[in-house]
């Protein structure tokens, strides 16, 4: 690991400003980045500690319909949060079907949706890499491809976003709440990543020294939902397939539905189109089949992942047909 | 040879031997003449850091670039907590830091100033075993052994947890310790036989 200079920061102002320097890393639970420095793969100059903002930016609160988390509570907080569990299925799932119990007991919500991918070719500094080293080539385009995605795909970059919990949050329109050199803002988390195009080391539209503080969900609760993860073990391992659905039945009526899928594509996806189809019709196992088929209609594979297309419309027609029997 | 209670003795270990042969760091001097009011921060001087080990307060200076794994195991000496993948894949260096199980492979130790860590070697009173490091003799929870500190730290907390009401939750929620041997079902069992009494040990 590179040495680097090390600060701690006393308060979210406090952070931003230490923040100033061009290679400097927010460091909260750091089960990536401490995992990637040790790669060489990430090379701050400085690392800012915000570990003591967690005390004060980790509160989980339910207002009427509005829910919000502080970006500095853990994904074992949330999971267990009995609140989120009753009334937000689909994020506690997102949440503790991820990682390993130690993961989640250190890993912060903001940290987790910041993660970088998994791919090979990205965590081994000598490949080739557009992400790592932008211009050098993309080594997983002619390699070894069984978990790299098939959707939000350039020929610059085809690796996976591999978090779940970004999952649940876009299916249900989740707010991210900034602090930056400007003050603080509010922003679409669907605007939070950046698909690679042929920039694929632009993976969020934070400028530098944005610290994210927390998560808004409104128009809750959302009762009738889950988070659906397949992937080769039973536990501690990323999706080759996931589903997030969230689910408003009125009668046989989907009213309204969201569909998020992970393990699929290189920033956290929303199939709207698979929505659109299905939207305020009754949700027939018909339609709910041709909806999974359009969600990979613009999917652009490689030999070793081409099983996704298949395995992604399964997971989605498995996903909707248990959230659409769930008992609320 | 080497002195397995790893309480610290004076005669020769391989461990003692290859430590003290290494060359020990000299702090790194601050760069060049500088016209600055204040110096540039070196980032390789070493930090103070002081925290608690199985409740005794234990202070170092170290490379800002320590993992606790490493400042529990070289520095401090306590060499129970195994150095598994390094990379927080395996589950080999789980500790509790302020009672919760983490991966110390992953946590700077300069982040764990003024902080409760508790290792395997914390956990026996004297002479006598926790309930769980009881178990996992009685009922044959290990072959090798390199995993098991860790699968007994967090076989702990996952009891404190509320997480070991059944063996698909115990095997759910251990799934962050992974064991090549595949002592498993021997390692489920013992924390079925622990748990009570791991519960009310506090």
């Amino acid at each position: 690991m590179r040495p680097f200079i090390y600060s701690r920061a006393a308060d979210a102002p406090d952070a931003v400003r230490n923040a100033e320097a061009k290679q400097a890393h927010y460091l909260a639970g750091g089960t990536t980045l401490i995992d990637l420095m040790k790669l060489d793969v990430i090379r701050p100059d400085t690392l800012v500690d915000i570990n003591p903002l967690r005390a004060s930016l980790s509160k989980i609160e339910l207002s009427g319909d509005r829910l919000t988390i502080g970006a500095f509570a853990t994904m074992a907080e949330v999971a267990a949060d009995e609140t989120v569990r009753t009334a937000f299925p689909v994020i506690a799932q997102s949440l503790e079907l991820a990682a390993s119990p130690q993961i989640r007991n250190m890993a912060t919500l903001g940290g987790n949706v910041l993660q970088r991918t998994r791919c090979t070719y990205f965590r081994d500094a000598s490949y080739p890499c557009n992400k790592r080293a932008p211009g050098s080539g993309c080594s997983a385009l002619h390699g070894v491809t069984r978990t790299h995605a098939v959707l939000g795909v350039s020929e610059h970059c085809i690796a996976t976003y591999p978090g779940d919990f970004a999952q649940a949050l876009i299916a249900l329109d989740a707010q991210v709440e900034l602090q930056g050199r400007a003050g603080s803002k509010t922003i679409p988390f669907k605007d939070l990543h950046r698909q690679p195009g042929d920039q694929p080391q632009i993976e969020t539209s934070l400028e530098s020294g944005d610290l994210i503080t927390g998560f808004i969900i409104e128009g809750g609760p959302f009762k009738r939902s889950k988070y659906l993860k397949i992937r080769d073990r039973e536990s501690y391992e990323f999706a080759l397939s996931s589903v997030a659905i969230a689910l408003t039945l009125d009668g046989d009526v989907a009213k309204d539905i969201r569909i998020a899928l992970g393990g699929m594509a290189t920033v956290p996806w929303r199939a709207v189109d698979a929505e659109k189809m299905l939207r305020g019709k009754p949700l027939s196992d018909a339609g709910i089949v041709e909806a999974a088929t359009t969600a990979f209609a613009g999917a652009r594979t490689t030999p070793n992942n081409e099983y996704k297309v298949r395995l992604g419309r399964q997971a989605i027609v498995r996903a909707l047909r248990e959230v659409r029997a769930m008992e609320i | 040879m080497s002195d397995p209670g790893g309480k610290g003795s004076a005669s020769l270990s391989r461990r003692t031997f290859v430590s003290a042969a290494a060359t020990i760091p000299v702090l790194a001097q601050s760069g060049g003449a500088s016209a600055q009011k204040t110096p540039a921060v070196d980032p390789r001087a070493p930090l103070p850091i002081s925290f608690k080990v199985n409740g005794e307060v234990r202070t170092a200076n170290l490379d800002v670039r320590t993992s606790l794994l490493d400042a529990l195991r070289e520095t401090i000496g306590l060499t129970g907590t195994k150095k598994g993948c390094d990379h927080g894949q395996c589950g080999a260096c789980t500790v509790l830091v302020n009672g919760r199980r983490v991966l110390s492979c992953l946590t700077l130790a300069v982040t764990i100033h003024d902080q409760d860590v508790t290792t395997i070697e914390g956990l026996a009173k004297g002479e006598q075993l926790h309930p769980m490091q009881q178990a996992f003799m009685e009922q044959d929870a290990f072959q090798c052994g390199y995993c098991t500190p860790g699968q007994i730290m967090s076989a702990v907390a996952c009891v404190k947890e509320g997480h070991a009401n059944s063996d698909t939750e115990i095997r759910e929620y251990m799934s962050g310790n992974i064991c090549r041997c595949a002592a498993y079902p021997n390692i489920v069992a013992a924390i079925n036989q622990a748990k009570a009494a791991t519960l009310s040990e506090g």
